[in-house]
């Protein structure tokens, strides 16, 4: 991407954000302290519901917030790191388009809460890229025209270079079936298995 | 989603202490159900106690077979090449259920403790005598094309969405349990409750017991296993019905038989009739096809349901076949 120019996607981005920050954060501080646990059991701390320091580390840069518990780390990357390439599909875990890597694993952003995942590595979309190198598995997305509308398209490459270091994709039936977790209503299936096979060194 | 409070146990003695001491409060592994029900606000705890840094996690062999910790992965279990090889049918099950992230995510443990996918119970706007007691089942006479064919009662008809679960019980699986009076251990057959008039409870378990393991005993049948799921899409779906089968055949005959039935009951369903068409038989089709309408007895639908009764008899016997090899 071009860093110096201010592209339309930045733009709304930037324009976007005292209105989101302004938009979080409610949810009103409650007493609700732990009753006296037994005698010989040390009381567990807790914290929030309001909101509480999280440290992200997303795509190499570790990210300092305050948000409360309830966060999801869809909703962490989207509205407090501004890293919109994450995209919110149903929001429950069937449709896979909000698809990151934790630790290298693939899972569903908008089931996981952000405080759960402090200390480990989040890579997203943007941080697939090496500059203007395209990873190959966007590269060939594009070479394939693996998409259509392109929602779920930052999910499915996310899952497809997951599926590629689990070495699973081993003809199309298996493409298919592990990438089963990522819906595209387009239907653009075809040639996202082919894509996912190319990068796999097979025929498509 | 509500607002809650957030805690990380780092021992399973503070763990359960916070379940104690907060009746709202609840355990959270890897949230792939909690989550998804607290958005809908069918869950709504004042305190989520992440349990994920408890060491529960390993999958180790044991003189009598294998221990999965409540904790390890989905995916990990499918994986294991001792869960693979002694207990294709728990692997078969795993893989065949959910999607590859979430089984990245999702624990044995909270595997087993899942609430239903009912829509009604899913719906805060919906009559539902689980969620809210006492205020009716929308789905008996409502849409019920994927609810119970058996176990179901006047108050409920929900089905219990694990293949996992299914899987496990072919095999004798035993759950242990931390509670306040120690550890103890229950069959996985006696772990999950019928409605009855309390469908609100779903499990033996009482508030702040722990899971720490799942036991899985060797057996021959157990190594000749095998799971079929029968569902609307290829993958990536919950089953409308489900077959765990186990055999060892030894000369021909059925020395050990399990079947176990998903998406028909309200809890994981043990089929004691068709197994007992099976113990001492002959492993040929005849016995199977016999066995297979064993399986149905007392099963019954509510309409759009109707269905899963034939399904079930189908289901059965293709799953017998294969794994009494004369498919």
């Amino acid at each position: 991407m071009d860093v110096g120019k201010v592209t339309r996607r930045r733009f709304l981005v930037r324009a976007a954000l005292p209105t989101i920050a302004a938009g979080v954060g409610i949810g009103s501080p409650r007493l609700c302290a732990l009753a006296q646990a037994a005698a010989s059991v040390s009381v567990l701390p807790a914290s929030g519901p309001g909101p509480i320091p999280v440290t992200l580390n997303v795509n190499g840069r570790a990210h300092e917030l305050r948000i409360e518990p309830r966060v999801t780390l869809l909703d962490a990357l989207r509205e407090r790191l501004a890293l919109t390439g994450t995209k919110k599909g149903c929001d429950q875990g069937t449709c896979g388009a909000c698809t990151v890597l934790v630790d290298g694993r693939r899972v569903n952003a908008c089931l996981t809460l952000a405080v759960m995942v402090q200390r480990k590595a989040i890579t997203t979309i943007e941080g697939l890229a090496d500059g203007d190198q395209l990873h190959p598995v966007q590269a060939a997305f594009l070479a394939h025209d693996g998409f259509q509308c392109g929602y779920c398209t930052p999910g499915q490459i996310l899952s497809a270079v997951a599926l590629l270091a689990e070495k699973r994709a081993t003809d199309e039936a298996s493409v298919r079936e592990w990438m089963s977790g990522n819906i595209c209503r387009c239907g653009a299936y075809p040639n996202i298995v082919a894509a996912v096979r190319s990068v796999a060194g097979q025929p498509s | 989603m509500n607002a809650f409070r957030y805690a990380q146990a780092r021992d399973a003695a503070s763990a359960m202490a916070a379940l104690a001491a907060d009746p709202r409060a609840c355990y959270i592994a890897g949230g792939t159900n909690v989550v998804d029900l607290m958005k809908e606000g069918v869950e709504r705890p004042s305190l989520l106690v992440d349990i994920t840094q408890l060491p529960l996690r390993g999958i180790d062999r044991t003189a009598t077979g294998v221990r999965v910790g409540a904790l390890a992965l989905m995916s990990d279990v499918a994986d294991h090449p001792a869960i693979a090889r002694d207990y294709p049918v728990v692997a078969q099950a795993l893989l065949a259920s959910a999607s590859p992230q979430l089984r990245n995510m999702a624990t044995i443990g909270g595997n087993l403790m899942q609430r239903t996918r009912c829509a009604y119970f899913r719906d805060v706007s919906q009559h539902c005598n689980k969620r809210a007691p006492g205020t009716g089942c929308a789905a008996i006479s409502g849409v019920n094309r994927r609810h119970a064919v058996v176990g179901g009662s006047e108050q409920c008809i929900c089905t219990h969405a694990s293949d996992l679960a299914v899987a496990l019980l072919s095999v004798d699986a035993i759950v242990h349990v931390r509670g306040r009076a120690g550890e103890r251990t229950i069959p996985l057959e006696r772990f999950h409750v019928l409605p009855g008039s309390t469908p609100q409870r779903e499990t033996v378990l009482e508030r702040g017991d722990l899971i720490t393991a799942v036991e899985l005993p060797a057996s021959a049948a157990a190594r000749n296993s095998y799971y079929l799921k029968v569902r609307d899409r290829a993958s990536y779906e919950f089953a409308l019905v489900s077959v765990a089968a186990a055999l060892n055949v030894a000369g021909g005959r059925i020395r050990a038989a399990r079947v176990a039935l998903g998406g028909v009951a309200p809890t994981p369903w043990r089929a004691h009739a068709a197994e007992a068409a099976l113990l001492g038989r002959p492993a040929t089709g005849g016995t199977f096809a016999a066995a297979a309408e064993a399986a149905t007895r007392g099963m019954k639908g509510y309409g759009q349901n109707d269905f899963k009764v034939v399904l079930v008899r189908r289901a059965v016997n293709r799953a017998l076949q294969h794994v009494g090899a004369i498919a």
